[in-house]
């Protein structure tokens, strides 16, 4: 353990950190920009200058390391110099569009130009002309609010993807798709969720929810992810790990949601139909492993690179068309509503959700089960621009039926949590009611955050080798080895969906751990921990069943097709 | 004598500008742990102004790959690489092909696109690799984590040249000097390293007779001087260019300066990215507000990810204060 001195403060740091994240840590801000935990130091902004006693010229804190007995001023004439002039510089390559810009309320240009009494305009702006690329449905790169910090580059690489390219130099210097064919995009959103100016972004629905709720013309059904209930405190001054589920159920209220609907219930749901089908694969002697399907990241990585595994995907369809289903035929039956008067909005951490809820063969009866996707920061957006603080509202509960759920349901948000739920429940149904002493309920192998997780379980008999992916740059070691496995689950954002790409920035490794943390709390507080004991969820699959083998399968079922 | 020995005795230093002493440089690659070690020679010669590599490749090319095959042996080094400026290698590749054969170097001819970037270690490393063209963060130096993150020496062909003299005990301590500008007798030329400025132009008889000054160690990031201070000798890259004071219009010249780092820019950092930019923009103006011209190049001086960037400000700031103020 080592103690530093940071403007006259004493702290403890670890061998190997850099002086600015012992600051950022313990609340002092050193301004930056290209800086992420996630990646390798770049150095590249030349914000970040701090003076070091000893030290003659002011050193980066970035790349700075610790050492014991280092006294550091974040403060002095000739490092605001330094930092203040790059700052101008910087502004001058964003074209601010604050007033439909999702994270203005965030931003760290306004919130540095705001601290340091900075014009932006000091310069005038040079990337009026830049394009923006829009990849498919989902997520965009606006050229012209780019400040060249790379980490968009570095977020697709971590992935393995390598889809966003580094093209020409100088001032031309741009962030482009590549050129090579056999790369694609999956949509997982990284790029955006490390982006500090939100030139990497969600391709935005808020508008048009907007629109929609004023013209109050339909019923608009607001469904919120497991996950987004530990994120988006954050974004209203709470700690990390902050558990919100009421006070988003009162926020999407507040915003003039009709309804508010719990995904939860549909992950449930998901638990069961999943853990069905692996039983029903391990009876057949069908394709194993299987793979879980709730990230839809990870169903567009299988469907353009490895569309020879497609066999191995679970049919279940995800949470939140299982959700968006039901609503728009079970619950508009029983409210007596046409389900085209319905407009299913779905709250999510992911930006590939919204290609996932505009996949045509998700239609029911020609209707889309989700209208529309909005991130956990357009959420945020909506709330803050409506100047709704998330943590003065009266909390609400989700309504019913969709309201209820399991802790099974609850970790789906985590990497290892959808396994960990459909074994719960797939151990169940095949030892039966009478073999209770037989089957567990915590799967603590397939929690964490390492990489690639592994685990034994004992299903009936059979023993199943479990593989969890955390993280799409982790897919190929198991991929690599699949004849070793039975039952995987991949997600394709590090620590799962609580790290997704529609997540509040930033989304750190401490930041996740705290988000992943407070799902097994809300696990453990559960009465109920297994998803087939939610009754709701039952009496909902049975009146599927009821209404005959092809609705049942279109509502629970998906199929996938190989891509490119 | 212990080659490392006999480069101490000599006192070499780097020819490539940095003057950084070889034996050290030599001894870092040797000494740090690494299944494989790399020799490059940087002949990329992408400061303006400066043509002594392409001099010592058309008279002494023996001698500079005999320098690399020195360096391969003390090293134990899997293989060399000669990173070649490609006007050059258009001219010589056959020659210097003809010499490497049979030897642990390859000739690897630097890109176009590659510029006056190119010639940093860091970015030569990167562009043998197949990377983008531009500096890498360091620590960890070149000398310990260079090719494919393996201990590499780089050294400037100068330097090469050198060590092959003092390996046959025939170093007289003397340097390449390229002269031109506003002079009649324009080409390199071989001198004492101490000789000063003035006696260079003089012996060449390139010392003119109207009011001039002079840029040393390249036309781009070079040292502006006027006459009262030719008593010193050249620093950095070893060039000497002639300006007279009439013919060069302040201001041009600083847009010539501007416009040159603005164009070699790789992009990496916020300073030189846009910093060369705004600079170049800011000279175009009528008007020019030297305020922010200062502020620009101050930042440039203090901020710039790499040496190139660190140089920018040189010429300006030393025509500012020995042309300009002198001269007024």
């Amino acid at each position: 353990m080592i103690k530093i001195k940071i403007n006259g403060k004493e702290f403890f740091a670890e061998e190997g950190e850099t002086v600015r994240l012992v600051a950022l840590r313990n609340g002092i801000d050193i301004p930056g920009l290209c800086d992420h935990p996630d990646f390798k130091p770049k150095a590249n902004c030349r914000l970040c200058y701090v003076e070091i006693k000893g030290q003659k010229k002011p050193t980066r804190s970035c790349t700075a390391l610790v050492e014991d007995g280092m006294e550091v001023t974040t403060e002095s004439e000739r490092v605001s110099k330094m930092r203040n002039t790059n700052l101008e510089l910087i502004f001058a390559e964003h074209i601010e569009k604050c007033p439909t810009c999702v994270w203005r309320f965030e931003c760290p240009l306004l919130k540095m130009a705001d601290k340091y009494k900075i014009k932006l305009t000091r310069f005038p702006d040079r990337k009026a002309g830049r394009k923006t690329y829009k990849f498919a449905n989902a997520v965009e790169i606006d050229g012209s609010q780019c400040i060249d910090c790379r980490s968009c580059v570095d977020a697709c690489a971590m992935q393995k993807i390598y889809y966003l390219e580094l093209k020409g130099k100088g001032i031309e210097q741009e962030v482009v798709p590549t050129n090579d064919k056999k790369k694609h995009c999956i949509l997982c959103g990284q790029c955006a969720v490390h982006c500090p100016v939100s030139a990497a972004q969600e391709q935005t629905h808020w508008e048009a929810v907007e629109k929609i709720i004023k013209s109050q013309k339909k019923i608009v059904v607001a469904q919120f992810a497991p996950s987004i209930r530990v994120s988006i405190g954050e974004d209203f001054n709470m700690p990390y790990g902050k558990v919100m589920t009421e006070h988003v159920v009162a926020g999407l209220k507040k915003l003039g949601f009709n309804y508010v609907f719990d995904v939860n219930f549909a992950a449930d749901l998901t638990t069961v139909v999943e853990a069905e089908e692996l039983l029903e694969r391990i009876k057949t002697k069908g394709v194993l492993p299987m793979f879980t399907s709730c990230c839809p990241a990870w169903i567009n990585y299988v469907e353009l690179y490895r569309p020879d595994l497609i066999p191995n995907i679970t049919t279940s369809r995800s949470p939140q068309i299982h959700g968006g289903g039901f609503v728009k035929t079970y619950w508009a039956k029983k409210m007596n509503i046409n389900p085209k008067d319905i407009v299913v909005v779905s709250i999510m951490p992911c930006t590939a959700k919204k290609y996932e809820a505009k996949r045509k063969e998700m239609k029911i009866g020609g209707n889309f089960p989700v209208d529309y996707v909005l991130t956990t920061r357009e959420f945020s957006f909506m709330l803050k621009k409506n100047e709704i603080d998330l943590t003065e509202l009266q909390p609400i509960s989700a309504d019913s039926p969709f309201g209820e759920y399991t802790g099974g349901a609850a970790i789906f948000g985590g990497s290892g949590g959808v396994i960990e739920s459909a074994l719960r429940t797939a151990q169940f149904f095949a030892f039966g009611d009478n073999e209770v002493c037989k089957f567990q309920v915590d799967f603590k192998d397939v929690r964490g955050l390492e990489g690639v997780k592994e685990a034994m379980v004992d299903v009936a008999g059979n023993k199943l080798r479990i593989a969890v992916v955390n993280g799409i740059g982790n897919v190929k070691p198991v991929l690599d080895n699949l004849k070793n496995y039975d039952y995987v689950e991949v997600m394709s954002c590090p620590g799962g969906c609580i790290g997704g790409g529609g997540q509040p920035i930033p989304t750190t490794p401490e930041i996740r751990q705290k988000r992943i943390a407070a799902l097994y709390e809300i696990d453990k507080s559960c009465e109920l921990r297994q998803s087939f004991e939610n009754k709701g969820v039952m009496e909902m699959l049975d009146w599927a069943k009821e209404q005959g083998k092809h609705t049942e399968h279109k509502i629970l079922h998906t199929e996938y097709k190989k891509r490119k | 004598m212990d080659i490392i020995l006999k480069i101490k005795e000599a006192g070499l230093v780097g020819r490539g500008g940095a003057s950084f002493p070889t034996a050290t440089k030599w001894e870092t690659v040797k000494n740090a742990p690494g299944d494989k070690k790399y020799v490059v020679c940087n002949a990329s010669e992408g400061e303006p102004g400066v043509k002594k590599d392409l001099f010592i490749f058309k008279n002494h090319a023996e001698r500079m790959v005999d320098g690399m095959k020195i360096a391969l042996d003390y090293l134990g080094a899997e293989t060399g690489y000669i990173y070649i400026n490609p006007s050059y290698y258009n001219k010589l590749a056959r020659k210097l092909n003809k010499l490497i054969k049979d030897t642990k170097i390859i000739l690897f001819k630097k890109d176009h696109r590659a510029g006056y970037i190119g010639g940093d270690e860091s970015a030569l490393v990167n562009h043998i690799e197949g990377r983008r063209i531009e500096p890498r963060l360091r620590p960890p130096y070149i000398a310990t984590n260079g090719l494919w993150n393996y201990p590499t020496l780089v050294n400037n062909v100068e330097t090469f040249y050198n060590v092959s003299l003092v390996s046959a005990g025939e170093y007289e301590n003397k340097r390449f000097i390229t002269i031109g500008g506003d002079c009649p007798n324009e080409g390199v030329f071989y001198f004492d390293e101490n000789w000063p400025i003035e006696k260079i132009l003089r012996e060449t008889n390139n010392y003119p007779k109207f009011k001039f000054f002079v840029q040393i160690g390249g036309d781009a990031s070079g040292e502006v001087l006027n006459s009262s201070q030719f008593n010193k000798p050249v620093s950095g890259a070893g060039s000497i260019t002639v300006y007279s004071a009439i013919k060069h219009k302040p201001n041009d010249l600083m847009r010539k300066w501007a416009y040159f780092f603005f164009n070699e820019s790789c992009g990496q950092c916020t300073p030189c990215r846009e910093g060369t930019y705004r600079l170049k923009e800011a000279l175009k103006k009528k008007n020019i507000d030297w305020q922010l011209v200062y502020d620009l190049l101050g930042n440039l001086e203090e901020t710039s990810f790499c040496g190139l960037g660190l140089v920018a400000a040189v010429p300006f700031k030393s025509y500012f204060n020995n042309v300009y103020k002198a001269y007024d």
